[in-house]
This record gives C-alpha cells, structure tokens and sequence, in this order.
C-alpha cells in the first residue's frame, strides 16, 4: 500500500504545482505519462465459484481466508477481513456466480468524499487508500453506493479495507491477483477502453448467452470493474437501481456555491450593517 | 462554600483592587463555587465517570467496542445526534448577533453574550465528540496542515468552518474574558475585532449549517426518500435558524431561575419581551421551512410513500413538530404568554432531534435487514459530552460577566 519515494515527489509536485498555478497547468504536466484508466471485465458464465479469486486476494492482500462458499440463498458479504466474495445466485438462466468487490469508479463518490485525499483515484484506474492520510471518518463509507469501504471497528488503529485492484502489483507491470490466478479466465485485467471494447465483442459474437448490457459502463458515471452476464442483473443481487451520473456530481452544486456566498454575503452584510448604523448611534444618544 | 455562594463575584470588582497576579488569579478561580450536592451533579457526576471509562475503552479496543456501528451504518448517535443535531441547536449564536450586530436590534444584546458564550461551548463539544468518532485521530490536522486539501470533499468545508467559526466565535467572547481579567486594553482591542468576527461568522454559519446537510448529499440511495432531496442543505439551513433561537428561549428560561442572581433587574424584566420576539421570529422561520418542505414533497411527486411506516413516521415529524409548535409561536406571541413560547420551544427541540436523526439514522439504511441501534455505552458517552459542556458554561457564567454586567470600567472609558 505503500508509495514509493519518486511517485510521492511527483505526486507532492503536482499538487504543489496545481495549488500554486492552477489545475491547468498540472493537467498539462500528467498529459505526458499517457496513462490509461486500468479495469477488470468479470465475465459471470465462466466463473464457475471456486474461490481461487477469493483465496488468492486475502494472501496477496495479508487478510482472512474464505469462509463459507457461494450456495444460493447465501449471501456472503465483503468485510474489514475480505475484500471480494462470490456469491451464487438462482436465477431465469439457471445458477450464476457473481463476484463483489471495489469497483473502482472513474469519478469516485469516495474520493470526493474524503477531506485529506487518503481515498485516491490513481491515475492508473485503481481507487487506493492511503492510511497516512485517513483520519477515520468513515465518510467514504458513508459515500459510496456500493457500500465497499470497510472499517476495522475492533482495532485501536484501525484501517480502511478495500480491494485497490493490487495496485502495487500493477505499478511494477503485474496484474492484479484475482485476475492472474483465476483458472476459468472469468477475471481480465487490462485498460477500460480494451475491456468494453472485449465486452462487446463477446455479447455481439454470443447473443444468445449474454444479456445486452455491461454492467459499470454508465453506473455511477461508469466504473473500472465491468461486469457482462446470462442472467439480468437485479437477480444477482447487484443494484441495477443506481444514477448513471456519477456521485460527486450530487454535492458540486452545493460546493459551487460555496466561493460566490464566500463573496456575497459578507457583502451584503457590511452593507446593512452600515445601513443600520445609525440606529445605533440614535439609540445610544437618547440613552446618554 | 455555602457562604462563597451569597457573595457569588458575578461583578469581579475586588480583584483588580487586591492587585494579585493573573496567574495566581485564575489558578484561584479553578476552585468550584457554589454547593458540591446540587441534583444537576449527583445525576452529572456518576455519567461523566462513566463515560469517560467508556472514552477510554473506546480508544484501546476501537469504535466497536462501544458502539453499534456496522458496516453498512458507519455513522451513528455520535454523529447524527451529536454533532449535526448539536449544531443546529448552536445556530442562535449566528442568528442572534446578526440581529444585534448587523441590524442593530439592540432589545436582543442582554443576552448575546450568553448565546456566544454556548454557541462556542457547542463546537468546541461536538468538535470532540467528532474526535471520538474518528477512528485514526492522530489525522485530524491533515486537513488543516495539507496532508491533503482535499477540497473536492463537503466533509472538508464543514471541518475548516467549525475551526474557523470557533475562532471567530471565541473573538466575539473574548471581551467578557478581557472583563473577567481586567485586561482594559486588551478589551479595547478585542472588542474592535467583533463586527469582523460577526460577519465572518455569520458566512461560516451560513455555510456549514447547509453543509451538514449536504454531507448527506451523496448518500441518495440510503436515506429514506422523504427526507432526502436536493434541498437538504437549505431545509438544514432554515431550520437552523429556529432550533438555534429555541435553544436560546430554552436555556434562557432555565438560565433566569437557576442564575437569578447574576441578572440584572433592567435584564430580567426585559427578557419576556426578548422571549416573545425570539417566538415570532421561530414562527415566520418556520413558516418558511415548512413551505420548504411542502414544495419538495409535492416536487418529489412522494404521494405514493405516505401510506407507508415511514410515510406516517413523517407525517408526525410534519404536523406534530413542525406546524404544531408553530401555531404555539403564533398563538403564544398572540397571547402574551412566555410558558407557551417555552413549551413551543421545547417542542420545536424535539422536532429537530427528530428531523435531524430522521435523516442521519432512522432513515439512513431504512430498508436494511439489520437496523442500527445505538448501544447505551453510545447515550452515556453523548450525556458525558453534554453535561461537561453544562459543566464549563456553568463555570464560566459564575465567573465573567456574561449573563451579569460588565465591571464598571468597561462604560467609564466611552
């Protein structure tokens, strides 16, 4: 989880250079690296629930071992000690598995929610946590619509638990575990871009086994976790119900408006209060 | 001590002539005044032990261990009745100075100072009942030192407002601890600060009392479509203004009987025309929140969730807490009565616990198979919180000239 010295001074730059001149020119200075957004197709009719995904992220990710396995009926849950689980659903195409996990939203609810940028959208894709920086609000978790973040409610220093898509695996060229280890190629890792563009090749090519629909490409203003399906998506206990727009688009009106009442109102107020001023002065001669 | 009691220093008059040191002046003034058997200590006294054994045990084996709090309800009591609901009720420090300061209603000043004297209290309290919230507080000044700015975040607003308004709202105090002090030329400059301050806390106020509410922004799909919409953070706003201004006629009631002897006469006559002014300026505000609340029901098109648990869950919170009290203000100010306007008041309290829980806890997760309950160890850690807070206004109304005069040197020098 940790960041390695160089990424910290180039991250520490742009951000002292986006404070002191402006985002534009800080956009200009990331242009250079060419980085693509990375995601994860999850494809539900080759995953046959074998846990290897499961098992794999706790070692990769020093956590719990998997308890229980995908039964329908069963819903298992992510936790502070599990970062993905599968779950079996009974669905109109027979029984499907379904994996759960960060999706890792192109505009996060959670990094827009957190006040010292300890949730972070690397420009990679990946949405990390940065303990140095965490405070343990929870506001994150209060944020996200897919209720991922996790808390260590039983640490006196505790941490925020979440898949980042092994992103230090990925900085060094790797590929996130799940993805590596998964023995029916249910799980590619690769950019967002070639992932719809896989996506839909495999529903034009296979009409008759999958449903018209990504899941991830539009949700929440599109995520980096993609999912294609045999099966509609509410019977598989994923909220088909989520805005399209992404979730930091609901509080921008409000923190719009913070600058122009920043500006207004203490106008404003000086204003009357000058205005009134004389009362003042009248009042305090018919006392004397 | 009994005796201490009668001669109460309410006007600190003596200690400038004893000529003793600051330093020896204040250690004196840490020793209690007044009776140690009062029924506000012997209830307050075993809570607060309590519930600092809970703080305690809260930070050696995490948030868990005293609260109720799951994954899926991150925020509880703590959050929703402490802070959100806690500063709501501090909003009559804002409301009240922009009366006396900005439009010069000078009717209102005799009891400015005290609602200042609270409203700080407030933040300072709630800021630390946030502390214990958080889970890696040794983080805290990270939005403050830079580690990161993360600007994009309404959480970030709302903690850079409670610590400027605190600043703010202890530079609008300080004259009264320049009084207590004797510090003339320290008064002289510090009450030239106070426009300043006012208007700046006035912006702050404006801003985070609507930015509690739009914490909860992002929260679409878990919070009961009742009480959620886009206006969250101007109903938090409106109705800010009159929890803050009940909260004033409510301490002022307990204020005038159980502080008698620190108010003046010219004061205490004055209050009941303060208190009929607060309840009319209680009813237009919440005429215009319920008008609110009635456009974002209809806007909403929410006709179809009335006929539901939560649906008449609302209606009680609309017509008995909202309209209700209202009509009290109304009738009450009509009639002269100062025991209605208290009892309106009271009411109007209730109702804005309940509003602000409604959308903070009841409402949040509403639709969830396990529901959050707070735990009692999360009451008795939130009663800690509130009777220390008694516990320091308490101490400083019988020490500086807040709820009394100012020591006669303040009026000499004009």
């Amino acid at each position: 989880m940790s960041i390695n010295r160089r990424d910290f001074l180039k991250t520490a730059g742009v951000i002292g250079v986006s404070l002191t001149v402006g985002d534009s020119f800080a956009a200009v200075k990331n242009k250079g690296a060419e980085v693509e957004f990375h995601g994860i197709l999850y494809d539900s009719t080759r995953c046959v629930g074998c846990l290897t995904c499961e098992t794999v992220c706790a070692e990769a990710n020093k956590l719990s071992a998997p308890i229980g396995e995908p039964k329908p009926g069963v819903l298992r849950k992510t936790d502070e000690k599990h970062n993905t689980i599968v779950n079996c659903y009974k669905t109109s195409k027979g029984e499907v598995f379904i994996k759960t996990q960060c999706m890792h939203c192109n505009e996060p609810a959670c990094v827009a929610a957190c006040l010292t940028k300890a949730m972070y959208k690397t420009k990679e894709g990946p949405v990390i946590w940065r303990g140095n920086k965490c405070m343990g609000c929870r506001y994150c978790m209060v944020s996200c619509p897919f209720d991922v973040p996790k808390f260590e409610y039983h640490s006196s220093n505790p941490k925020i638990q979440k898949c980042t898509m092994c992103f230090e695996k990925i900085q060094k060229g790797g590929i996130p575990a799940c993805a590596e280890n998964c023995p029916a190629e249910a799980i590619k890792f690769g950019t967002r871009r070639e992932l719809l563009k896989e996506a839909r090749k495999r529903i034009v090519e296979n009409p008759t086994t999958y449903i018209d629909e990504i899941y991830g490409d539009h949700t929440a203003g599109g995520t980096g976790f993609l999912y294609i399906s045999s099966a509609p998506f509410n019977e598989l206990g994923i909220n088909t119900k989520l805005q399209n727009k992404s979730y930091p688009e609901l509080s921008k009106g409000f923190l719009f408006s913070v600058p122009t009442v920043f500006v207004v109102l203490p106008t404003i107020l000086l204003g009357i209060y000058e205005a009134t001023k004389k009362n003042q002065f009248n009042e305090s001669n018919e006392i004397e | 001590m009994k005796a201490m009691k009668l001669n109460n220093p309410s006007i600190p008059l003596s200690k400038g002539d004893e000529k003793k040191s600051t330093f020896k002046f204040i250690i004196s003034e840490f020793k209690p005044k007044g009776k140690l058997l009062t029924p506000f200590n012997i209830i307050s006294i075993p809570i607060i032990i309590t519930g600092v054994i809970l703080i305690v045990i809260r930070f050696i084996n995490g948030i868990g261990s005293v609260t109720n709090l799951t994954q899926e309800v991150p925020w509880g009591l703590w959050i929703g009745f402490d802070v959100v609901t806690g500063v709501a009720f501090a909003g009559g420090a804002y409301v009240l100075t922009f009366m006396v300061y900005i439009l010069n209603l000078h009717k209102y000043h005799s009891i400015v100072r005290v609602t200042v004297l609270n409203g700080f209290l407030a933040y300072v309290f709630y800021a630390g009942a946030l502390l214990l919230d958080l889970g890696r507080p040794w983080n805290v000044i990270n939005p403050i030192i830079g580690n990161d700015f993360g600007t994009s975040s309404v959480l970030f607003l709302v903690a850079w407002h409670f610590l400027l308004y605190m600043i703010a709202e202890l530079i609008e105090f300080s004259p009264a601890v320049a009084e207590w002090l004797g510090a003339k030329r320290a008064r002289k400059f510090l009450s030239g600060m106070t426009i300043a301050a006012v208007i700046f806390g006035i912006t702050l106020s404006t801003l985070h009392q609507s930015g509690l509410g739009a914490l909860y922004l992002m929260a679409k799909d878990k919070i009961h479509p009742l009480w959620y919409s886009e206006f969250i953070p101007v109903l938090f706003l409106i109705s800010s203004v009159f929890a803050g201004l009940s909260m004033v006629i409510f301490e002022g009631s307990i204020s005038h009987k159980v502080f008698f002897n620190q108010i003046s006469k010219k004061n205490h006559d004055a209050q009941n025309g303060i208190v009929l002014g607060l309840a009319k300026i209680c009813a237009a505000a919440m005429f215009a929140y319920l008008f609110m609340q009635l456009l974002v029901f209809i806007h909403g098109k929410r006709w179809d969730l009335l006929n539901t648990t939560m649906g008449y869950w609302y209606l009680i919170e609309m017509i008995g807490f909202v309209i209700l009290p209202m009509m009290l203000y109304v009738y009450s100010y009509k009639k002269k009565n100062i025991t209605l306007v208290k009892v309106a008041a009271i009411i109007t309290m209730l109702g804005i616990i309940l509003n602000r829980l409604n959308v903070t806890v009841i409402g949040f997760r509403w639709d969830a198979a396990i529901r959050y309950i707070p735990t009692w160890m999360e009451l008795v850690v939130t009663l800690t919180v509130i009777f220390t807070e008694i516990w320091i206004f308490r101490w400083v109304i019988n020490r500086m000239p807040v709820l009394s005069e100012s020591p006669a040197w303040v009026n000499e020098k004009k």
